[in-house]
């Protein structure tokens, strides 16, 4: 009986090994803001499970190894085989084209063709990949301080200054440190600046001085931070171009209106549970429009892989249909795929009843960007000047630099970037 | 009697099996430290040979030569290069990232960092990040090293005294330093921050909450605080070493002659000390140069830039930052590495005056 088992142990070793041996592997770098790392863990398993001869190796990473050591290792001509990636067009050029390797290119044109230029290099025809999610940035207000305050909450069309005087009351009011915040990000405020008449792009298609108008959107955030109404930990409190989001403040309850985007809501969701209140707000609005920015990650080959084919089987799969759908309803992201968008119908799985309206104002506000917000996800120099904003900014709000000092250096950061880049 | 001789067995059983155990030991120990050491000897023994052959070639210098190499080695890969590397790359302008795809621009990104019209005024400079960093690295190493070397001397003497619970005050000094410093940024952090620690004390007290890391000058102080609270253990421990080696008889003569204790601290202990204290002093200055992960994790740089120190701005710039500038970083990191060789030059200086007055 010994001999029997010991025997089969071990040729139950051989074949697993032998079958590990002839698995072809395919390597993902993913990042996740929410729960869907663990979403797209078990959609890969069953993918697994339908083509054995694939061995996907999920690696969850931080978002900062996207941002940092993502780069040097494309640049080196290593990496993973797929990556999550949102700097999608200033790498365009380490992408994989999948179009020989797809079973199906035409499906890919039709349900994420818009947004192919988001992620390949100006004049390309490449399928690189697909949008994971798309995201809007917008506000959030918590309804239960409103309400407790006895103030009204701002309707459609509300303006920047009428959220913040709304939101000042109920900080007054209920006690709160500070009356919003917005995340430290150059792509947060750019949405702002648009609505307030900046263009970024020159006629040149390079990056354009900054403009009068969005300098009165700038005066007005560094004023309102003066004042104490913004808060100053998100933005003051460090330096250079790091990220902060102020969800936590506002899941904590500490400001009444919280300005970040529509990949927050299943975070808040889950934070938040049921102790409170909130909605989606849409985006205030300035004089040209109430705009927010359109972004998203984007799933995409890399370049340098060793098997293509496999590597678009696994696409193919993650960018059907039916994958998108369970994926977007479970992770409670705006989907990018035209097909599920024009059919609708979603079920998103969330409990709670904040979400499915949140969820439905961010879908409604995407038809509200202006074009000089739509143009920015596939502008090569958009990250240039968010990097320049956000350092430049957060020095005026710390007292260190006068407005005019900001607007100089973030038009010199700027162009030290083209420079660079020449 | 009964009681007696189960007193008797019972102290015999433990002894027995003690007995048994020892034996045990003594048997089971060679053998396996034989096993341990098995592949050991059977590498030597491979190795002998083409030991003995090179030996033979190149003498007993050459095999200390020999013995090197593996270190060498890893220390050419790992640091010489790199270095090597690093100022080639300050010689370079644009974002790639490779250094065969970047173009050269000779001394440019040094002419940049060091193009100023007034050097105590940032914002007359063409990279101003780079000299408030530079500013903010200046002033942090002033505070921060006399309060080391103040504190790590004080506790030093303190711990040095006969005094009840010695050992266990010896290590609660010390362990600090044995935490990572992005362990101690983010426990001062929770401290410090708007709903931290030490606000809810202070809130209790009836007391305003003030949000810490929000203001420059608690900021600042702050990061001086963290800094010194992680790294004076190791300091104080260089210091009682000094203390313990000063001879006893100097105190007691001392003590025969009635002389004040701050006159033994002035004339006896404080000389004998100054090798060690060159050494502490130069030691606190380097590390307070290169201050990045702790500060990093509890202020991030702020308000604005009044912690941004000089390894965030090449970090920030080279890496970290959407505006990435690899040659840029690389120039302010041989600037910044300059400035270490002078101090680390200035340490062994010390060292070597400090050993010839031993001599003597």
């Amino acid at each position: 009986m010994k001999k029997v088992f010991l025997g089969a142990s071990v040729l139950a070793l051989v074949a697993g090994t032998a079958a590990a041996q002839t698995q072809t592997p395919v390597r993902v770098m993913w990042y996740s803001d929410g729960v869907e790392g663990a979403v797209m863990a078990d959609i890969l398993s069953r993918f697994e499970a339908e083509n054995p001869d694939i061995n996907v190796i999920l690696d969850n990473v931080a978002f900062q190894v996207i941002q940092e050591q993502l780069p040097v290792q494309l640049a080196s001509g290593t990496g993973p085989d797929i990556a999550r990636v949102t700097n999608l067009k200033a790498q365009a050029d380490h992408w994989l084209d999948l179009r020989p390797y797809v079973a199906d290119p035409a499906y890919w044109e039709a349900n994420f063709g818009d947004r192919f230029d988001w992620m390949r290099p100006d004049g390309s025809d490449a399928i690189p990949g697909f949008m994971t999610q798309l995201t809007l940035v917008g506000g959030f207000a918590n309804a239960t301080l409103f309400e407790q305050a006895g103030i009204e909450l701002p309707g459609p069309g509300a303006s920047w200054d009428d959220w913040i005087e709304a939101s000042r009351q109920v900080a007054e009011d209920q006690g709160l440190p500070a009356a919003f915040s917005i995340d430290r990000s150059g792509h947060r405020v750019a949405g702002p600046l648009a609505a307030y008449g900046e263009t970024f792009i020159g006629d040149d298609g390079l990056p354009a001085p900054l403009s009068d108008d969005a300098m009165e959107f700038i005066t007005r955030l560094v004023d309102w931070t003066g004042q104490g109404l913004m808060l100053p930990d998100t933005w003051v409190s460090a330096a250079g171009t790091t990220y902060r989001a102020a969800a936590d403040d506002f899941t904590n309850a500490l400001i009444p209106f919280y300005y970040s985007g529509s990949w927050q809501v299943a975070n808040l969701s889950t934070k938040i549970g049921d102790a409170f209140d909130w909605v989606a707000t849409g985006s205030p609005c300035g004089p040209v429009g109430c705009t927010g920015m359109a972004g998203g990650a984007g799933l995409v080959g890399i370049r340098y892989t060793q098997n293509p084919e496999a590597v678009a089987r696994v696409m193919d799969y993650l960018a059907s249909e039916e994958v998108v759908r369970e994926f977007t309803e479970r992770t409670l992201f705006l989907p990018a795929h035209a097909g599920i968008v024009a059919e609708g119908g979603l079920n998103f799985q969330s409990d709670d009843p904040n979400v499915p309206p949140a969820l439905s104002r961010f879908v409604e506000a995407s038809g509200e960007t202006l074009p000089a917000t739509d143009a920015l996800p596939a502008w090569r120099w958009a990250n240039s000047v968010y990097g320049a904003l956000v350092t430049r900014i957060s020095q005026a709000m710390a007292g260190e630099l006068t407005l005019e000092q900001a607007r100089a250096l973030i038009d010199r950061d700027i162009a030290d970037q083209v420079e660079a880049a020449r | 009697m009964e009681n007696e001789i189960a007193q008797v067995k019972a102290t015999a059983a433990p002894e027995g099996s003690d007995r048994r155990l020892r034996r045990l030991r003594d048997r089971l120990g060679p053998l396996l430290r034989q096993v341990v050491l098995l592949p050991l000897v059977l590498i030597s023994r491979a190795i002998d040979p083409v030991m003995r052959l090179i030996q033979a070639k190149a003498g007993t210098g050459g095999m200390i030569a020999v013995f090197l190499i593996p270190n060498m080695a890893i220390f050419g890969i790992f640091v010489i290069i790199p270095i090597i590397l690093n100022f080639v790359y300050s010689f370079t302008g644009g974002a790639e990232i490779l250094l065969d795809q970047r173009a050269w621009v000779g001394g440019q990104q040094y002419e940049r960092l060091t193009d100023c019209q007034n050097y105590l005024d940032p914002l007359s400079c063409r990279e101003d990040l780079f000299w408030r960093a530079a500013h903010n690295t200046f002033f942090f190493v002033l505070f921060q090293v006399s309060l080391m070397v103040s504190v790590s001397m004080i506790t030093a003497l303190i711990l040095n005294r006969n005094m009840a619970g010695r050992g266990f005050f010896r290590a609660v000094f010390f362990f600090p330093v044995l935490l990572s410093p992005v362990v101690v940024g983010l426990i001062w952090r929770w401290i410090l921050q708007r709903e931290g620690l030490l606000n809810l004390i202070v809130t209790n007290f009836g007391a305003e909450r003030v949000v810490w890391l929000n203001d420059r000058f608690y900021a600042f102080a702050a990061a001086i605080g963290v800094s010194t609270w992680a790294h004076m253990g190791f300091f104080t421990l260089i210091l009682l070493a000094g203390l313990q080696a000063i001879p006893k008889d100097l105190y007691e003569a001392a003590e025969m002659d009635a002389t004040p204790p701050a006159r033994v601290f002035w004339r006896i202990t404080l000389p004998l000390l100054g090798p060690n204290l060159a050494v502490v002093l130069v030691l606190a200055l380097i590390r307070g140069v290169q201050i990045f992960d702790e500060a990093y994790v509890l202020t991030g740089g702020g308000p604005g830039t009044a912690t941004m120190f000089m390894t965030q701005y090449i970090y920030e710039v080279g890496f970290a930052s959407l505006l990435r500038n690899p040659g840029l970083a690389a120039a302010a990191s041989i600037l910044m590495g300059a400035v270490l060789v002078v101090l680390t030059l200035m340490q062994l200086g010390l060292s070597r005056r400090a050993e010839k007055a031993r001599e003597r």
